[in-house]
């Protein structure tokens, strides 16, 4: 060994330290935007979660939230609707999806243009749409009426009912999306393989078919429970007032009244909520694979 | 023969379930569309009369006007700014130590998964130390960092199907890095660069939650405009905007499409 090829290999070493350097100095930019903006206040925030009105660190926020009936109830509305979403988008989105799967290829990926437009469309047109829908002398109402199915119009708009099926529309393609990609990957020789070893189809579709989805169906599942735990917009406009998910509470209890510590200790807790399943989602389906499209 | 008779049942079944989600899914998107040429003066489906009246009202009113100009700016600047950023991120990312790229990688996504309400209230608190709040500036901060994560995705995602031995190549006969990167590597990539760029242009547009707390007076985005309006009552001029919403976001969705058509098959 000379002296001559060990100073090759520290000036080589040194050179790949350097060229590491260098491509972490290339992602620090967006990696430092997004720490800024939405790292940095979230601690904040939390942060304040542990003081009271008066400035003194305390838990008082997080017990208020335990004791007031209120809270209580803006905590059991949301989970009662996240849970109500997320089931019809899987009722709903389950048998779409196998049935693209069965349809040819080409046909599958024009029907798919009628999950990537809804996708792609703002939530508030589509809430719009909805409110137009629901309204009480509305589409549906009229139509049901002039069918002789109902002699009043239904209340669909401004309460539960409506929230739910607004909400059912802007979650079902987070739902479809990961679900149709991992039935696609499906080898469909192993089903017909059961049935050719004697299965039924439907012994077949439920002891085969089903159990190679369930990863597709289990990130869409959390997917949507996640965005359904946080959202605003929709519940908003279509529970008109009538219907407090935790983001409204959230919004009001700082508009409205705020009250900061309060309102952060909320947002601990959705965030807590929300963290756990996204782990959950990275342990069964990897996050990485969400967005290959 | 009963198994057959069987399986053609539940092949109807689901054949109705599937066509019914469909259009679940798509009507409701697109009823706002004959409904914005509507000239009743309330809302009303089918329209009765044809007319133009509502897209007259948007385009007269200085208020919708001023809001279409704040978002739309706001939006082209977070493209401008959020896809040179995260495509460098990306690249980046992609050459790092597969320990770097997975830590970076949970990180970087965080911005859509975490409820963007909490974003929303971070972002506005931190905005009213700075003075950031009913700015442009503050809003096209906050849509970069919103947007970022969606460049990085499909960037990266891109990459992986690009043979980077052909960078290499460059570069060992004579291209220094950066030349390599922009002259090969980029235009091989160039679909996801766009398909990040649509993205963050519709990230932009269409944000509500955190414009709704942060955009105001002058600045105030076209979604927090359209949300209070749709709070107080159902003003038919809605239906013209967001028929012109639509068009955007699927015109550019057919653009990107159309562009990307038979590039970026480098796998």
């Amino acid at each position: 060994m000379s002296v001559i090829e060990l100073q090759n290999a520290s000036t080589l070493k040194s050179e790949e330290r350097r060229e590491r350097l260098t491509f972490l100095g290339l992602s620090m930019p967006a990696v430092l935007a997004i720490l800024i903006v939405v790292f940095l206040p979230i601690f904040w925030l939390s942060s304040l979660s542990f003081y009271n009105a008066a400035g003194e660190p305390s838990l008082e926020n997080y017990a208020r939230i335990f004791e007031s009936a209120l809270y209580r109830r803006t905590f059991v509305v949301t989970f009662q609707i996240s849970i109500a979403v997320t089931v019809i988008c899987v009722l709903l989105g389950y048998p779409l999806c196998y049935w693209l799967t069965k349809v040819p290829d080409r046909t599958a990926a024009i029907l798919m243009v009628f999950v990537l437009v809804p996708f792609w469309t703002s939530v508030l047109v589509r809430t719009y749409a909805w409110l137009v829908l629901l309204q009480r002398n509305g589409v549906i109402n009229s139509s049901l009426m002039s069918m002789g199915i109902i002699e009043e119009p239904l209340q669909l708009a401004h309460n539960l009912t409506g929230s739910i099926i607004g909400m059912v529309h802007i979650m079902l393609p987070f739902l479809i999306l990961p679900l149709y990609a991992t039935m696609r990957s499906i080898d469909t020789d192993l089903v017909r393989a059961a049935v050719g070893l004697g299965s039924s189809p439907r012994g077949a579709f439920w002891r085969v078919f089903f159990p190679m989805s369930l990863p597709g169906l289990f990130a869409g599942i959390v997917l949507v429970f996640i965005l359904s735990l946080g959202f605003y917009v929709t519940p908003a406009l279509l529970g008109g007032g009538r219907v407090q998910m935790l983001a409204q509470r959230i919004e009001s209890t700082i508009t409205v009244y705020s009250n900061w510590g309060a309102a952060s200790a909320l947002g601990v807790v959705l965030l807590l909520l929300a963290l756990v399943m996204i782990w959950l989602m990275n342990r069964v389906f990897g996050l990485d694979k969400l967005f290959m499209r | 023969m009963e198994q057959v008779g069987q399986r053609k049942i539940d092949g109807l079944w689901l054949t109705v379930v599937g066509i019914a989600v469909l259009f679940f899914l798509i009507l409701p998107t697109l009823i706002v569309i004959p409904m914005s040429f509507s000239g009743a003066s309330f809302l009303e489906f089918p329209p009765t009369s044809f007319s133009f009246r509502w897209y007259t009202a948007y385009f007269t009113s200085s208020e919708w006007m001023s809001a279409t100009k704040t978002s739309l700016i706001a939006a082209v600047l977070t493209t401008a700014i959020a896809t040179p950023l995260g495509s460098l991120c990306a690249y980046g990312l992609h050459c790092s130590t597969p320990r770097i790229r997975n830590t970076a990688q949970i990180l970087v996504i965080m911005p859509i998964v975490v409820p963007v309400i909490l974003i929303a209230v971070g972002v506005f608190s931190l905005y009213a130390k700075l003075g950031l709040n009913y700015t442009l500036t503050g809003i096209v901060i906050a849509h970069t960092a919103l947007a970022l994560p969606f460049v990085i995705v499909t960037v990266m995602s891109g990459l992986q199907n690009y043979d980077f031995d052909q960078e290499l190549a460059a570069r060992s006969l004579g291209a220094s890095r950066a030349y390599a990167l922009w002259t090969v590597t980029v235009p091989q990539v160039k679909f996801s660069i766009q398909t990040g760029a649509f993205l963050a242009f519709i990230t932009s547009l269409d944000e509500v939650v955190i414009s709704m707390l942060i955009s105001g007076g002058d600045n105030a985005t076209i979604t927090r405009r359209m949300f209070n309006s749709l709070r107080d009552q159902l003003d038919p001029t809605i239906a013209a905007i967001s028929t012109c919403l639509i068009v955007v976001s699927v015109g550019m969705l057919i653009g990107v499409q159309l562009i990307g058509r038979g590039k970026d098959k480098t796998k």
